[in-house]
């Protein structure tokens, strides 16, 4: 059951041509378009980067560390070369060009060279004939480790303690917010310290890509990930190619949440096809995978929040520590958004945070969904609940209260420059209907806490609710040159004005292949759109992250749309004898002011094709200075809130999420249906974070990489949820739009463990909430 | 070994089957089936969900061997001809119950065995059901309102195949 109001819409919209026209086309923005793959989807037809086959393919296999931390004394291929059906067994000094890769820091090696800094670190690779076979002549290459004692302690280890596992100390990033009074005193003081556990993105379609050696000496990768470009340049860096020589088409994804945006797989299997001639094709399977992508930060916060008595937020001081584990991937973005967004959607004048990423030897974490900005809100809102509690007063009020709005600034002195309703997405998500009380009679034991287990018939049940808010950055910050790309044609294909569009921003599963289509359609008013594939042939789309690309590739292809729009009325222009000025496309026609057609596109065009490329960038931002931390470093933000409703087993522990219901600002929703499936997924991403996702680290190890034992959700953990979707337009951003992924999963975490407290009473500072966290055993 | 299994109705052979291999690594690789998926091979997440005789399994469950002459349905074989769709896929593209559609195809099959077996199915039906298949993008509610809405109209064409004399 979802409603959509959108009460607000057009209020603020920017009144554009092109925004006006956008509304009335089939297909075009703000109608819930169908996907252009959903058809090969659903027929099994979509050719997933598992799914791919080559005459002639070498399958390929990885040998990992089994030790956190440990110097390798040698390393001997003999058995491994021996094994019948083996191609290529490569080690470091197989790596033809330089040894290195990385997101932010290139600090980690494509295969181990002397040392080995977390479990699972790749060594050697293997390619052979069968799948089976390559993975049984990996475990026959021999290595001798002398194990090393792990730094495991992220505190520590900001603290300087222990050995440095990089050349520059184990600190990545230590980023401090100044803002006001330091000395500031207030009439109440909320203390709190809170925990993090390491989430994964969990993504179903495993790590996986095709190599397939090229006649000039290069290769063509055929992969899944969430950057195209930024994948080419370390591959190319990696085999000592010209980028030219190493081009990459996006196979089909199965998701990715940020665990697609570091390498896995590609150069391995590129050095591997380079070196036996031969495609070479590797496929992750759960457990390696859970092993091969990086995860979200484990964190510990300590909070400190005073208030008048009255309610009003004086200071916020803050600890935040967040664990990079063994390499650096994105950790400085993520300690830049925690630091940033750490006192959440709020007002506060006196503002003092300390962050800190640190390298340990845990597994390496990276971009996961909300990075930073998730780990804080559970912190924040825990804290704002608890001050709520001190004070005697309503946790929705007190929020409102502090909530933060367009025209004021944030802990940089950044000024928030659009639509920031923090204080109408509480009272909305407030005023959906509640479901009814806990039901004991008749009982259905599938609608009670433990399910089929049969543990309850609803004795010892509590129901409870719970409220978060979250805000989020949109796009890159801190002065990253953040653009994408967008290559259009319109030419006459049988007989029809048909639009190709083709960008390298990739496709993981959101559906930006949908929204490319519905820009299209409205700008140039062409019905037929063909989405071609997503490759390097075209210019860097930026990364699938960040919930940036309805906003920066949609971006691209709307000024890809104009360029293209104002040549073919110059076209049509000359042809009818008109100035193009008072031209526009519609219905597959150019019309004039009045919408009287003056002439067919499809003639217009003739034999001609009409192509242009265009680059979009949202406007700069800038780094934050060193000292305090200020400094513009956001283009958009974006805010949601939930409210969730629980039935807990108090005696067992067991959690049902009985409602879960959302409201939020999406300034436009180019595609409703997309919008609410985003909205959904996401929350079902910070339910798993609130009550059962972690990946167990004891000792710089995983206890538990499978399906098995790091649980999801699955539909009967997944409640129903009620959604209300908010359109107030930004007048910075395409169409006022603003992006969508990524706030959903921000504030469902904090909301639903604010339900269990108000069930059990339970202090519960620590997600995922367990059962013996709930009993107290 | 060699393999002989019936698959979506045509008889189908694989050779040099080695005896460890699942009946999902012979569909994806030695049959040119990749539909189903291979998102654990542990039996934990239902992408992998085919019809053996009948009954919905888990294809990295089963032992190649143990698909010899069985009767096995996947994703590719629900639709009735190239250019129709199942109702069960088509209220899936409908309603927007495909993201990355990793966890489709096992879905659709668990889904169109079960409107085949309990007609109109309650939500508490439909999520007991589907308990076995993980899907990681839409947090279930638009899969929710695919199956009852193919369920409703498979209901209704049956009801008015039913009328016709
Ligand atoms: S692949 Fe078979 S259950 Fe996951
Ligand atoms: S649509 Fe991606 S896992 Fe279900």
């Amino acid at each position: 059951m979802t409603q959509r109001t959108s009460p607000e819409r057009g209020v603020r919209e920017p009144t554009t041509t092109a925004a006006a026209a956008a509304t009335a086309v089939t297909g075009g923005i703000g109608d819930s378009a169908r996907r252009p793959d959903g058809t090969l989807k659903v027929r099994g037809e979509f050719a997933y980067s598992s799914d791919l086959w080559h005459e002639d393919m070498l399958w390929g296999a990885t040998l990992r560390s089994p030790h956190p931390y440990a110097r390798i004394l040698s390393v001997d291929l003999t058995e491994a070369l021996r094994t019948p059906g083996v191609h290529a067994v490569l080690t470091h000094e197989d790596v033809p060009g330089e040894n290195i890769y990385g997101l932010e820091h290139a600090d980690q090696p494509v295969l181990a060279v002397d040392v080995v800094r977390y479990q699972g670190e790749p060594v050697a690779v293997v390619a052979a004939d069968h799948p089976e076979t390559a993975q049984r002549a990996a475990k026959r290459i021999r290595v001798e480790y002398e194990p090393l004692e792990p730094v495991t302690d992220m505190v520590a280890a900001a603290r300087g303690e222990g050995p440095p596992l990089h050349p520059d100390g184990n600190v990545v990033r230590h980023l401090r917010i100044r803002k006001g009074d330091a000395e500031a005193t207030a009439d109440v003081m909320v203390v709190g310290e809170y925990e993090v556990g390491m989430q994964d993105q969990a993504f179903l379609g495993p790590e996986s890509g095709l190599a397939v050696p090229a006649e000039d000496g290069g290769v063509d990768l055929y992969v899944a990930t969430q950057w195209l470009h930024v994948d080419q340049r370390q591959v190319a860096r990696a085999l000592g190619l010209p980028l030219a020589k190493v081009r990459l088409t996006l196979a089909g994804v199965g998701g990715a949440f940020g665990g697609r945006e570091d390498l896995s797989m590609q150069v391995h299997a590129c050095m591997l096809a380079l070196r036996t001639g031969r495609p070479v094709k590797m496929v992750y399977n759960r457990q390696e995978s859970f092993f091969g992508h990086v995860h979200r930060h484990p964190a510990k916060i300590y909070y400190e929040h005073g208030a008048t008595r009255d309610g009003d937020l004086v200071y916020v001081r803050a600890k935040i520590y967040l664990d990079g584990g063994a390499y650096a991937s994105s950790t400085t973005a993520v300690v830049a958004n925690a630091a940033t967004l750490g006192v959440g959607p709020y007002t506060v004048d006196n503002v003092a945070i300390d962050c800190w990423g640190v390298y340990t030897n845990n597994p390496p974490c990276g971009a996961m969904r909300g990075f930073g900005a998730v780990q804080a809100a559970f912190g924040y809102e825990s804290q704002m609940d608890e001050l709520a509690r001190r004070l005697g007063v309503d946790p929705v009020e007190l929020r409102i209260r502090n909530a933060i709005a367009e025209g004021d600034t944030m802990p940089t002195g950044q000024l928030v420059d659009s639509a920031a309703p923090v204080a109408e997405l509480l009272r909305r998500v407030k005023n959906l209907p509640l479901p009814p009380a806990v039901r004991t009679e008749p009982v259905d034991v599938r609608e009670l806490p433990g399910g089929v287990s049969n543990t309850t018939h609803g004795e010892g049940v509590v129901r409870g609710v719970g409220y978060g808010v979250g805000i989020k950055n949109v796009c890159f910050s801190e002065g990253f040159d953040d653009y994408s790309t967008a290559r259009l044609r319109l030419q006459v294909i049988g007989g029809e004005a048909t639009a190709l569009i083709h960008t390298a921003a990739a496709e993981i599963g959101q559906g930006l292949v949908t929204i490319k289509q519905q820009i299209v359609r409205s700008e140039l008013g062409v019905e037929r759109v063909t989405v071609q594939p997503m490759d390097t042939s075209v210019g860097n789309g930026g990364s699938t992250s960040a919930s940036r690309q309805t906003y920066m590739t949609g971006g691209a292809v709307r000024q890809v749309c104009h360029t293209v729009r104002e040549r073919v009325l110059r076209m049509a222009g000359r042809r009818v004898g008109r100035a193009p000025d008072g031209l526009a496309l519609a219905g597959g026609k150019v019309v004039d002011a009045r919408g009287e057609v003056v002439a067919d596109l499809a003639e217009v065009l003739g034999d001609e094709a009409v192509e242009a490329t265009e680059v979009y960038r949202h406007r700069p931002t800038h780094r934050v200075d060193p000292e305090r931390g200020q400094g513009n470093a956001h283009v958009q933000y974006a805010f949601a809130a939930h409210r969730a409703v629980v039935d807990v087993d108090v005696e067992l522990g067991l959690v049902r999420v009985v409602q879960l219901d959302c409201a939020q600002d999406v300034g436009r929703a180019v595609n409703p249906q997309a919008v609410l499936g985003q909205i959904h997924g996401g929350s079902a991403q910070g339910l798993g974070l609130a009550v059962m996702e972690e990946i167990q680290v004891v000792d710089g190890r995983v206890r538990n990489p499978s399906f098995t034992d790091y649980l999801i959700p699955t539909i009967l953990d997944m409640p129903p949820m009620t959604v209300d979707v908010l359109e107030l337009a930004d007048p910075h951003a395409p169409y006022g739009l603003r992006g969508v992924g990524e706030p959903p999963t921000i504030s469902s975490t904090p909301a639903i463990v604010a339900a269990i407290r108000a069930a059990t009473g339970r202090a519960l500072n620590r997600v995922p909430v367990r059962p013996e966290h709930i009993t107290g055993t | 070994m060699r393999v002989t299994v019936t698959v979506n109705g045509e008889r189908r052979e694989a050779d040099d089957v080695w005896e460890g291999e699942s009946l999902l690594h012979v569909l994806r690789e030695r049959l040119g089936l990749p539909g189903s998926k291979n998102a654990c091979e542990q039996g934990e997440c239902g992408s992998c969900t085919v019809l053996m005789d009948g009954l919905p399994v888990c294809a990295c469950l089963v032992a190649a061997g143990q698909a010899q002459d069985r009767e096995v349905r996947t994703v590719e074989g629900l639709a009735e001809g190239a250019d129709r769709l199942a109702p069960v896929q088509e209220a899936f593209v409908e309603a927007g119950a495909v993201q990355c559609g990793f966890c489709t195809p096992g879905l659709l099959v668990a889904a169109h065995d079960l409107i085949r077996r309990a007609g109109r199915p309650s939500d508490v039906e439909i999520r007991e059901a589907l308990a076995g298949n993980l899907c990681r993008c839409t947090g279930y509610e638009k899969i929710m309102e695919a199956v009852r809405l193919a369920a409703a109209r498979t209901a209704s064409a049956e009801l008015s195949t039913e009328d016709t004399p």
